[in-house]
């Protein structure tokens, strides 16, 4: 399986290990080279030596997306550190590309909720937090 | 009318106050807390503070009953999503869209915001129109309607030149709908006689450009 992942920060570079781990094909795009290093971190050799990929470019430009392999991916993870970016670039993996299974990262929990209404499956740091400390905060002493 | 217009930048700014100007209600939405105050001085009421891809800016902003959102922020994602949500959440009836970068033209499309308006474009098209070496310009193109317009000069041998409008062979579907002559413009007559060296705007359906332009350049056969 295929797993393409836009954004290489805490979160995209440790599902990226976890799932090249768990024996699956992974391709990184980011803008930033120096995210590289969030890739090799914890890792004996680099990255590329431990079987992933690895393309700069930005999120929106097509030609990047098809080098880093949208094509021919399974999984498809938005996880840039902007809502906006990963909410048109999640649409651009579903409708044009028909990547079958699109994750899109959304920090503000309003249109997380709208979006999902409308078809992506996105995930919301912000509201499961929210949840969390609100359990944590009012459960029954 | 009532206008949403997402971005204060030098085009939302100028467009908040031509709108006002013809009298119709507008509110300007800026996210730069220091642009936002300097643009406040002039326009006060009218303008908002807050990040217009928040549903709770636009709604705070009377979305729900906005007959026009124009977003023109600095950013393609933005001005993509402020109109998606306007469009498919809010059912604003009309959108406008500004394009920053022109290869991000197929992105707008692809997420169905319409008109997408791209300055580089625009410009392109004037320089085309001003320096007409390409032969064929094309001047408007309504895609929704799916009908242009284009700009082409008649060159010296061409068929249609010395031929009356009716006499043109165009395919159906084409119409010239004015002729350039001289520094001025008329709208032909099925009896003008078109001229080597005229401009002639034609309508026509999309698609039809190839087998319209023989008729106005010079073919290999009468060279």
């Amino acid at each position: 399986m295929l797993i393409l992942i836009v954004g290489a920060g805490r979160v995209g570079s440790a599902v990226a290990k976890q799932a090249l781990e768990a024996g699956h094909e992974v391709s990184v795009l980011d803008q930033d080279p120096l995210s590289h290093e969030q890739l090799d971190k914890d890792l004996v050799d680099t990255w590329e030596d431990a079987g992933g990929r690895f393309t700069v470019g930005t999120a929106l430009e097509v030609d990047a997306l098809v080098e880093a392999g949208i094509e021919h991916a399974d999984v498809f993870i938005a996880s840039t550190r902007g809502d906006n970016t990963n909410l048109v670039v999640a649409q651009i993996a579903q409708k044009r590309f028909k990547v079958p299974r699109v994750v899109v990262r959304v920090a503000d929990p309003a249109r997380a909720a709208w979006y999902a209404e409308q078809g992506l499956h996105t995930i919301c740091p912000t509201q499961q937090a929210i949840d969390l400390v609100a359990q944590a905060a009012l459960a029954p002493a | 009318m009532y206008v949403i217009i997402a971005g204060a930048g030098k085009v939302g700014w100028n467009l908040a106050r031509e709108l006002l100007a013809k009298e119709h209600e507008v509110t300007l939405i800026e996210d730069d807390r220091r642009r936002y105050l300097v643009v406040e001085q002039e326009l006060e009421h009218a303008v908002q503070y807050g990040d217009a891809t928040e549903l709770w800016v636009l709604e705070r902003a009377g979305i729900q009953r906005a007959d026009l959102v124009i977003a023109v922020t600095g950013d393609d994602e933005d001005n993509m999503l402020i109109c998606q949500v306007a469009k498919e959440k809010y059912l604003t009836q009309r959108i406008v869209a500004r394009v920053n970068n022109p290869r991000n033209l197929q992105h707008f499309k692809l997420l169905g915001i319409q008109p997408a308006v791209s300055a580089t474009d625009l410009i392109l098209r004037l320089i085309e129109h001003e320096v007409p070496q390409y032969g064929l310009v094309q001047l408007l193109a309504l895609e929704g309607e799916r009908l242009e317009i284009i700009e082409l000069e008649v060159a010296v041998g061409a068929p249609a030149a010395g031929r009356r409008v009716e006499e043109v062979e165009l395919p159906d579907g084409a119409l010239i709908i004015s002729v350039l002559r001289d520094g001025g413009g008329f709208v032909p007559k099925s009896d003008t006689v078109i001229e080597a060296g005229d401009e002639v705007l034609l309508i026509l359906d999309p698609g039809l450009e190839s087998a319209i332009t023989p008729q106005f350049t010079q073919s290999a056969a009468a060279a």
